[in-house]
C-alpha cells in the first residue's frame, strides 16, 4: 500500500500545483521528498499531467543537481566544497568517507542502498569549515576522524557490526 | 538613402526594413556570418557565438539578438571576431567525432564547411569526444552524439514549429546532451519521424537513416525484380545536389539515371496520388452525404498519421481511410504487378524515391506487410538517391531524359502538385468540383489554397453548397486548428494536414539546403510541372480510368478497398513503461488497473482512480483488491479505460467499477470467508 | 485589514514597552553557523534553566512583564566563535556556549550580574577581555548598516521588525510617493546592486517603470551560489522583513503587483524564515491586497532553487521559476523590459532590497555619507580563508583590503591556522566570477568602479584570503573546476572553453604544460570573457586572467621548471629515495601500484620518474622515512 498512498500523493501534488506546468519545480521538490528521488515513471505520469512532452520533463530534473534520477541511500552525506571548506581541505574528508564506506570513484551509493555520498557546493556555514551535511543535520569544524566516528556510528547503528568490515 | 534606417556594415550602408536583428542585415549586405543556432523560422537561441561583430561603442555582441539601430557602425571581420570565431570552430571540433570522410553529412556539413571557410588546419585543444554509441532504433533516423554541437535546433524545431517535443536538453555543463526522454531510444518515444530535426541539423547529428546499401544488394540479386516509384517533389530538388538550381525540374533524368542503376521498371508516385484523388475525394462525398467523420482529414502524411494516432485519438476515426500514394503503390504493385510481369511477391522489391524520411516509418508499419513482405520494401531519400548516382558515377546533369514506365508511370498534374502543400486539397478540389456540379471546368487552378502560410482557410461553394477547406503545414499548426476545432471555435468539411512546412517539397530527405528561398523555388517548380503536363485531374488520367475498368472495379468499391483503404488506431506516446502501484501481490487478488494515458487522464481517471481506492477501503477489499496504474490501452477515444481482472471498461464511471469490482471480488470473499 | 502608519506605530510602542518591561534580555544566535555548533539546545537549555531557577522565562513577549525574555536571532556573523549568546540590557556578549554553560549562565550573569569570563572573548594578540560585542575589534571595525538588526532582532517576529522601524518606509511608498519620485530616489542615492554587475538600481527601475504593462514582476534573487559567500543567506535568516520591505517599494516603483523571492535549496532555513516573514506579513496586512492601508496589491511567493549557480543570472533564475532548465537567454530583450513570462520584472539582489528601505528611512543624504562618491553605502562580505576571524562582515564602501583583511579578520594565519604576520598573498574577491587581489591592493579602496580596473569585482562579496603558502594556479583550477561543473552547457565558448581550460591548468599543474599552454590559456580565456552568452561564461575566466596577470612568474614556474613554487602540486612533486636510509626492505616495491620502484633485497631501491605516479603509497609505506617527496605532497590543496 505504500506505493499506491505515494501515487495518491503525487496526484495531490500536481493537482495542488494547478496541473501548472510553470510549477514543474516546485512539483518535482514535492514528489522527491516523497520517494527520495524521482521514478522514471512517476516523471512520465508528471508529464502527461501537466501537458508537456516527458523529454522536457527529463530535461529539467537532469539540470539541477538537487534531483536525481537514482534511488539515494538512507542516510545522505553531503560534503561541502565550497570556497571556505575547500580551503580546509573537505575534500580529504570526502575521500575518506568514501573509502570507508568501500566506494569505488564514479560510485556514489553503496550497495546495500544505506550511504549516497556526495558533494554540495556550499552550505553557507563557512565559518564552520570544513562542514558536512548528514541526512538534514550539518556538522561543522570537522576533522577526518570525527567525520569517520559520525559514519561508524551510522554503521554500528545499521548493520550491528564493527566498521571496518563495511563492504567488504 | 534615408539616414534614420541606415545601419553601416563593413562600410557600406545598409537600409533597415523589416528585419529584426543584425544577422538578418547583415546578410542582406551578402555576407555569410557563419551560424549554427540561427533560423528565422526559430526563436533566437544565441548559443554558437559565432555570429559576434564588433559593433562600434558597443563593442562585440551577437549579431542574432542585437536589434538593427540606425547609425550602428559594424564591423563582421575584426581581428577579435575572426579569433573568436576559429577558437568556437577549434572547440566544438575537439569535442567532435573525427571521422567526417566517413560522415553522411560529409560535404553538407556547416561546421566542415566552417572550418574550411577559416583556415583551420590544427586543432590546439585536447580531443574530448566520448565514444557514444549510436540511437540507430528509428527506422527514419539515426542519431550520432559525437557530432552534436548542442545548438539546439532540433530541439526548437521538435517544440516550436512540430509541437512534439520528442526530444530535449538533458543534464548540464559539459555532460550536455540533446536526447529522447529518459535518454531513451528515438523509436521508443512520441518521434512522429518528420525528420525536420535533421533537416537544420547543421552537423551529422542526426541524418535519415540510410537504405542504400539495401537497395543495391536487391539491385544486384539477379533473382529480384526491383522496381522505383518516384515521388513528386523529389523532381524539383535532386537536382540541387548536381549544382542545379533548386525547382528544376528533372523528372525525365530520374528515370534515367534509375534505369541506369539497374531499376527494372520505373514509375511515378503520382499516378497513385491520382487514384488517392478519386479514392479520397469519393469517401470525403459520402461523408459529407451522411454528415459523419467530418472533418475528412487527409492522411497521405504518416508524421501527421501517427501525430494522430498518439495525440489526437478522438480523431483518428476523421483520418481518411485511404492510403498514402507510397503505398497504394506499394499494394497495387505486390498485387497486380506481380502478376503483369510474372513475378513471386517474394522477389519483387518495391523501392520508393522519397523526400521524406517518416515515408520509411510508413512502409514499415504493420499495417502495410502482407504474407511477411512488406508492400514497400525500401523508403529512399531524394539524397540517397542522389548519393546512389554519385556512387554510380553518373553525370546527372547530362543524362538524356527517359520516360516512366506505364502504366504506373502516367500522371495529371492533380498527382504532381501532391508535393506542395495544399496540393492534395487542390487536387480533390478539381475532382470533387466536376463530380458534384457534374461540369466541366476550363481553369483547373485552385489558387485560395495555394499560399505560403501555415494555416490557410477558404470556403468553396460548389452548386450553392458552401465547403470549408483547411490546408495546413508543420504539426504545431495543425495542433492548433485541433484545438479550435476541438473547442467548436472552428469548423471545417476538409482538412489537409503535412507535418512539414510548405509540404512535401520541404522534406527532411530532400537536398540539404541553407538557403530559406529554397522552398519557395521547389514549390513553383512543382505548379509549373502540372502546367507543363498535358492533363490535371485525376479523372482525366486514361490508366487510372483503365485500372478502375479492368481490375479495381469502381472507385470506393470492394476491391479499390482491399487494395488502397486501411485503417488507422491510436497508439502509445510512449512505447515502454507502465508503473504498477500495487500494494498487495495476492496470487488471489483481483486486479484493478487504472489508465493514466494522455487522453484518459483528461478524462477523469485520476477521480476515477480515487473513487475506486475510496470504495475498497471503505468496504474493507485491501486483502482482496491490487491497484494499478499503467500508462495507455490504447481505447483513448473511450476513455477513461480500466481493467478489472478480465474485463475492459471502456468509459467508466465509478458505478462501473464499482459493480465489477463487487461482482468479481465475490468468489475472493467467499474464499475468505471459508477459511474464516 | 487595512494597516496604516498608526497602527504600525501602535505595534511599535506596544513591543517597545514590553521589552523594556523584561529584566533580561537573552540573545541566542540561531544563525546557520550557530545553529551548527548547537545553538537550539543551548537556547532550550537556557529556558529550562530560567524556569528552573525560578524566574519568569518569556518565549513571546505578550504583555508586559517583568522575567527573562530569551530570543533567537539571525546570524551575527562571527560563526567561528559560535554559538554566541547576547546578554541585555548589559550588552554581554558569551561566545562558544554549551549547552553546560546554561545553568551557570542564570545562576551568575542573569541572577547575580556577575560576569563568565571564560565565555567572554579575548582579542588573540592584546589578550584583552572583551565584555561587549562593540569592544571586539572583529565588530568594532565595521560598518553594520544593512546587517544592523540582524543578529539582534527575532526574525521570526514580525511586531520587533515593526519596532525597529521596520515598514514606515513601505508605507510612505505606498501612501505618499508617485512612482516616479521613489525611482528618482534611488537613482539620487546611487545605490548600486550588490549581486555582481554594479548596475544602478534605480535606473533599472524607471526602465521597467516605463513599460507600459498591465503585469509587472519584482523578484529577488536569493540564489547565492557562490561557494564561501553567505551574506545573502545571513541577510534572509536574520532580517527577512527588510527584504520584504524593499520588495514592496520596489514593486511600488514599478507598478508590479507579483513578486517571487528565489531562494536557494541549499539555505533551508532562509526558506524557512522567508516564508514565515510573507506568511506573519499577508496575515498583518503588510502584502497582499490593500497592501498597509493602501489601494495597492502585492502578492509574495517563494521559489525554492534545485542546486544551479548558474540560476543567480537572471534571465536563467527566470526561466528557472518559469519551470524550465535554467539556461540563459540573450539580452535584450532585458527582462525589465520583458522578462518573467514576457512580462516587464525587475530583479534585484537580497542585499540591494533589503538597502532599499533604509535608503527611505534614512535618507539620501545619511546613505551618501557612507562609501563613496560613485559607491555609496555599504557592502557585507564573507571572510574565509586564511585569516583569525572569518565570518559575515559589512564595511563602507571604499574600505581598503588592508582594514578588512588585518582590522576585522585579524590578520593571516598558516595552513594549521596559527597567526602569521607576514603571510598575505592574496584575495580572491567576488567567489568564482571575481578576480584576485594582491599585496599591491592592499590599500585600494573596494569600490565597484576600482575593482574593475583591476581585472576583479565586488560581485556578490565573497571574499578569500590566502597566505603566501597557497599555489595561485591551484586556486584558479578550484574556480574553474567550480564553473565548469556550474555551467549550464548553452553556450558554446563556456561549455567547451572552460572544460578545455581545466584541461590546459590540468596540463600546467601535472607538468605536460609548456609556454605556449600558458599562451593559449589566456587567448581561450579572454575569448570566453569576451565572448559567452551569459554573466556565468563572461566572468569565468576572471580568477585564471587575474591570477595570470598578478602571479605569472608562479606559472612560469610550472611550465618551464616544473616546479610549483607553494609545493602545493602533487602532480609535479618528485618522490626519491635516499641511499643513507633506505634499507632495501621491499616494502615500496610491493606498495607500489605502478612497478615504478625496483631494487633487491638489502640494497637502496630506486624510482623511476617516468612511471611514477605520485600516489604517495611508497612514502606511507616506508618504515626509516627513506622517501622524500618535495613538500608537495603532503598537503594536496590550495
Amino acid at each position: 500500500m505504500e506505493t499506491l498512498r505515494k501515487f495518491e500523493r503525487v496526484c495531490e501534488i500536481v493537482d495542488q500545483n494547478g496541473r501548472n506546468e510553470a510549477r514543474l519545480i516546485p512539483i518535482l521538490q514535492a514528489i522527491q521528498v516523497e520517494y527520495r528521488y524521482l521514478p522514471e515513471e512517476i516523471l512520465t505520469f508528471v508529464a502527461t499531467s501537466l501537458g508537456i512532452s516527458p523529454a522536457r520533463v527529463f530535461g529539467v530534473a537532469t539540470f539541477y543537481s538537487l534531483f536525481t534520477l537514482k534511488p539515494k541511500g538512507k542516510h545522505v552525506i553531503r560534503i561541502c566544497n565550497g570556497t571556505a571548506c575547500h580551503v580546509k581541505q573537505s575534500m580529504d574528508l570526502y575521500d575518506i568517507i568514501c573509502t570507508r564506506l568501500n566506494l569505488v570513484a564514479g560510485q556514489d551509493t553503496d550497495p546495500d542502498m544505506l550511504f549516497t555520498v556526495e558533494t554540495v557546493n556550499c552550505l553557507g556555514a563557512c565559518g564552520l569549515a570544513p562542514a558536512m551535511v548528514i541526512n538534514e543535520e550539518v556538522y561543522g569544524q570537522l576533522t577526518p576522524e570525527r567525520a569517520l566516528a559520525l559514519i561508524d556510528d551510522i554503521i554500528r547503528k545499521e548493520t550491528g557490526n564493527e566498521p571496518d568490515h563495511y563492504g567488504a | 538613402m534615408d539616414d534614420s534606417h541606415v545601419v553601416i556594415i563593413d562600410n557600406k550602408e545598409i537600409l533597415i526594413e523589416q528585419e529584426q536583428n543584425l544577422l538578418e542585415l547583415v546578410r542582406k549586405a551578402q555576407i555569410d556570418l557563419p551560424t549554427f543556432c540561427y533560423h528565422s523560422e526559430l526563436s533566437v537561441y544565441g548559443a554558437c557565438r559565432l555570429c559576434m561583430v564588433d559593433v562600434e561603442g558597443m563593442g562585440l555582441v551577437p549579431a542574432c539578438s542585437t536589434p538593427p539601430l540606425a547609425g550602428m557602425k559594424v564591423h563582421t571581420n575584426t581581428e577579435e571576431t575572426r579569433k573568436m570565431r576559429r577558437i568556437i570552430v577549434e572547440l566544438l571540433l575537439a569535442n567532435h567525432s573525427q571521422n567526417c570522410p566517413t560522415c553522411q553529412k560529409s560535404t553538407t556539413c556547416q561546421l566542415q564547411t566552417l572550418a574550411r571557410r577559416l583556415g583551420i588546419t590544427t586543432i590546439r585543444f585536447k580531443n574530448q569526444n566520448r565514444d557514444v554509441p549510436l540511437d540507430c532504433s528509428s527506422p527514419s533516423l539515426v542519431r550520432d552524439q559525437n557530432k552534436c554541437v548542442l545548438c539546439g535546433d532540433c530541439v526548437r524545431i521538435c517544440s516550436e514549429v512540430q509541437s512534439v517535443g520528442a526530444i530535449d536538453f538533458a543534464y548540464r555543463g559539459m555532460h550536455t546532451v540533446v536526447t529522447p526522454s529518459f535518454g531513451k531510444d528515438l523509436d521508443k518515444v512520441e518521434c512522429v519521424n518528420c525528420g525536420q530535426c535533421a533537416r537544420v541539423c547543421p552537423t551529422g547529428a542526426l541524418t535519415p537513416k540510410s537504405e542504400v546499401d539495401e537497395v543495391w544488394k536487391a539491385l544486384h540479386d539477379p533473382d529480384k525484380t526491383v522496381i522505383a516509384e518516384v515521388a513528386p517533389a523529389v523532381r524539383v530538388a535532386i537536382g540541387e545536389m548536381f549544382g542545379l538550381e533548386p525547382g528544376v525540374t528533372t523528372t525525365g533524368q530520374i528515370v534515367a539515371a534509375l534505369k541506369a542503376i539497374g531499376f527494372d521498371k520505373v514509375f511515378d508516385t503520382s499516378f497513385t496520388a491520382d487514384l488517392t484523388v478519386l479514392e479520397e475525394s469519393t469517401e470525403f462525398i459520402g461523408r459529407i452525404e451522411k454528415n459523419e467523420h467530418i472533418p475528412q482529414f487527409t492522411s497521405c502524411c504518416p508524421a501527421w498519421v501517427k501525430f494522430v494516432e498518439q495525440y489526437y485519438p478522438e480523431f483518428v476515426s476523421h483520418l481518411s481511410s485511404c492510403k498514402s500514394p507510397q503505398q497504394m503503390f506499394g499494394a497495387l504493385a505486390k498485387d497486380i504487378l506481380t502478376g503483369s510481369l510474372k513475378v513471386k511477391r517474394e522477389d519483387m522489391v518495391v523501392v520508393s524515391i522519397m523526400p521524406c524520411t517518416a515515408k520509411k516509418f510508413e512502409a514499415k508499419r504493420d499495417e502495410f506487410t502482407h504474407d511477411g513482405t512488406p508492400d514497400v520494401d525500401h523508403v529512399l531519400t531524394t539524397q540517397e538517391l542522389g548519393r546512389m548516382i554519385e556512387e554510380a558515377g553518373l553525370h546527372f546533369k547530362e543524362l538524356s531524359p527517359e520516360s516512366f514506365h506505364l502504366p504506373f508511370g502516367f500522371k495529371t498534374g492533380a498527382g504532381v502538385i501532391f508535393g506542395n502543400s495544399g496540393g492534395v486539397s487542390e487536387a480533390v478540389l478539381r475532382y470533387v468540383t466536376e463530380r458534384l456540379t457534374g461540369e466541366r471546368r476550363e481553369n483547373y487552378e485552385y489558387k485560395s489554397v495555394r499560399g505560403e502560410s501555415g494555416i490557410r482557410e477558404t470556403l468553396l461553394n460548389v452548386k450553392g453548397k458552401e465547403f470549408s477547406l483547411a490546408v495546413v503545414s508543420g504539426l504545431g499548426n495543425a495542433r492548433t486548428l485541433l484545438e479550435k476545432i476541438k473547442s467548436g471555435e472552428s469548423r471545417y468539411d476538409l482538412v489537409e494536414v503535412m507535418a512539414c512546412p510548405g509540404g512535401c517539397i520541404g522534406g527532411a530527405g530532400q537536398p540539404i539546403s541553407r538557403d530559406p528561398a529554397v522552398k519557395q523555388k521547389r514549390t513553383k517548380g512543382i505548379f509549373e510541372n502540372d502546367r507543363m503536363l498535358e492533363l490535371h485531374k485525376s479523372q482525366q488520367n486514361p490508366y487510372v480510368i483503365e485500372l478502375y475498368k479492368d481490375t479495381l472495379g469502381e472507385i470506393g468499391g470492394h476491391k479499390a478497398h482491399e487494395l488502397l483503404h486501411t485503417g488507422y488506431k491510436n497508439r502509445k506516446r510512449m512505447v515502454d513503461g507502465g508503473m504498477t502501484l500495487s500494494g498487495f501481490n495476492g496470487e488471489s487478488a483481483l486486479e484493478v488497473n487504472v489508465c493514466f494515458g494522455t487522453s484518459c487522464f483528461l478524462r477523469g481517471s485520476q477521480k476515477l482512480f480515487h473513487d475506486i481506492l475510496g470504495h475498497i477501503r471503505m468496504n474493507n477489499l485491501d486483502d482482496m483488491v491490487t491497484v494499478s496504474a499503467s500508462f495507455c490501452y490504447e481505447k483513448c477515444d473511450k476513455g477513461p479505460t480500466i481493467r478489472i481482472g478480465d474485463t475492459v471498461i471502456e468509459g467508466c464511471t465509478i458505478e462501473a467499477a464499482v459493480e465489477a469490482i463487487e461482482r468479481q471480488t465475490g468468489p475472493f470473499k467467499r474464499e475468505v470467508t471459508h477459511h474464516a | 485589514m487595512n494597516l496604516t502608519i498608526m497602527e504600525l506605530n501602535k505595534i511599535k510602542e506596544t513591543f517597545h514597552s514590553r521589552k523594556d518591561a523584561v529584566t533580561h534580555r537573552v540573545i541566542v544566535c540561531a544563525g546557520t553557523g550557530c545553529l551548527v555548533n548547537g545553538s537550539l539546545k543551548v537556547y532550550q537549555e537556557l529556558l529550562r534553566c530560567v524556569e528552573e531557577a525560578g524566574l519568569n522565562a518569556i518565549v513571546e513577549l505578550k504583555q508586559e512583564e517583568e522575567g527573562i525574555y530569551v530570543s533567537k536571532s539571525g546570524c551575527q556573523g562571527f560563526c567561528q566563535i559560535g554559538p554566541l549568546v547576547t546578554i541585555l540590557p548589559e550588552n554581554i556578549f558569551y561566545t562558544k556556549v554549551k549547552v553546560k554553560d546554561a545553568g551557570e549562565i542564570v545562576e551568575k550573569t542573569l541572577k547575580k550580574g556577575e560576569l563568565i569570563h571564560r565565555l567572554l572573548y579575548i582579542e588573540p594578540g592584546t589578550k584583552k577581555v572583551c565584555q561587549t560585542s562593540e569592544e571586539i575589534p572583529f565588530y568594532r571595525k565595521q560598518r553594520r548598516f544593512v546587517l544592523k538588526n540582524c543578529g539582534v532582532i527575532d526574525p521570526e517576529n514580525i511586531n520587533e521588525y515593526i519596532a525597529e522601524g521596520g515598514y514606515i518606509s513601505a508605507t510612505h511608498a505606498c501612501s505618499d510617493m508617485t512612482s516616479e519620485e521613489i525611482c528618482d530616489m534611488i537613482v539620487d542615492s546611487g545605490l548600486r546592486g550588490r549581486g555582481g554587475g554594479g548596475f544602478l538600481t534605480g535606473k533599472k527601475w524607471h526602465v521597467a517603470r516605463l513599460e507600459e504593462n498591465s503585469k509587472k514582476y519584482v523578484i529577488c534573487n536569493g540564489d547565492e551560489g557562490d561557494p564561501g559567500a553567505f551574506m545573502d543567506m545571513g541577510i534572509m535568516e536574520g532580517n527577512p522583513h527588510s527584504v520584504i520591505e524593499g520588495m514592496i517599494i520596489t514593486a511600488r516603483a514599478i507598478g508590479a503587483d507579483e513578486g517571487y523571492v528565489y531562494v536557494r535549496a541549499e539555505y533551508p532555513l532562509a526558506v524557512k524564515r522567508v516564508r514565515k516573514a510573507i506568511d506573519d506579513a499577508n496575515k498583518l496586512g503588510v502584502l497582499g491586497k490593500g497592501l498597509l492601508g493602501s489601494k495597492y496589491t502585492f502578492n509574495l511567493q517563494v521559489m525554492e532553487g534545485a542546486g544551479a549557480f548558474v540560476c543567480g543570472e537572471e534571465t536563467a533564475l527566470m526561466a528557472s521559476i518559469e519551470g524550465k532548465r535554467g539556461m540563459p537567454s540573450p539580452k535584450p530583450p532585458f527582462p525589465s523590459q520583458s522578462g518573467l513570462w514576457g512580462k516587464p520584472t525587475v530583479i534585484n539582489n537580497v542585499e540591494t532590497l533589503s538597502t532599499v528601505p533604509l535608503i527611505l528611512s534614512h535618507g539620501i543624504d545619511y546613505f551618501r555619507k557612507i562609501g563613496m562618491m560613485y559607491s555609496p553605502g555599504t557592502k557585507t562580505f564573507a571572510v574565509t580563508g586564511h585569516v583569525v576571524n572569518t565570518g559575515l562582515i559589512e564595511m563602507p564602501l571604499g574600505s581598503t583590503l588592508r582594514q578588512i583583511v588585518y582590522d576585522v579578520a585579524g590578520g593571516i594565519t598558516s595552513d594549521n591556522g596559527s597567526p602569521m604576520s607576514d603571510g598575505f598573498k592574496a584575495a580572491q574577491i567576488g567567489g568564482p566570477s571575481g578576480g584576485c587581489l594582491t599585496k599591491d591592493h592592499l590599500d585600494l579602496p573596494i569600490d565597484f568602479d576600482s575593482l574593475k580596473k583591476e581585472g576583479a569585482m565586488v560581485g556578490s562579496g565573497g571574499l578569500v584570503v590566502m597566505n603566501r603558502h597557497t599555489c595561485m594556479v591551484s586556486v584558479a583550477r578550484f574556480f574553474m573546476q567550480f564553473t565548469q561543473s556550474e555551467s549550464c552547457g548553452k553556450c558554446v565558448l563556456c561549455r567547451e572553453g572552460t572544460k578545455q581550460m581545466l584541461a590546459l591548468l590540468d596540463d600546467i599543474m601535472e607538468g605536460r604544460g609548456t609556454e605556449e599552454t600558458l599562451d593559449l590559456l589566456e587567448e581561450l580565456a579572454r575569448t570566453v570573457q569576451k565572448g559567452s552568452l551569459c554573466g556565468l561564461g563572461k566572468t569565468a575566466p576572471n580568477p585564471v586572467l587575474s591570477t595570470l596577470r598578478h602571479f605569472r612568474e608562479e606559472y612560469t614556474a610550472h611550465v618551464t621548471h616544473k616546479y610549483c613554487p607553494a609545493g602545493k602540486c602533487k602532480g609535479l612533486a618528485k618522490f626519491r629515495i635516499d641511499k643513507d636510509l633506505c634499507k632495501g626492505c621491499m616494502l615500496c616495491v610491493k606498495k607500489c601500484p605502478v612497478e615504478a620502484i625496483s631494487g633487491e633485497k638489502g640494497k637502496p631501491h630506486t624510482i623511476d620518474q617516468k612511471l611514477c605516479r605520485k600516489c604517495g603509497a611508497c612514502i606511507e609505506s616506508c618504515k626509516k622515512q627513506a622517501i622524500k617527496g618535495d613538500k608537495a605532497w603532503t598537503t594536496v590543496m590550495l
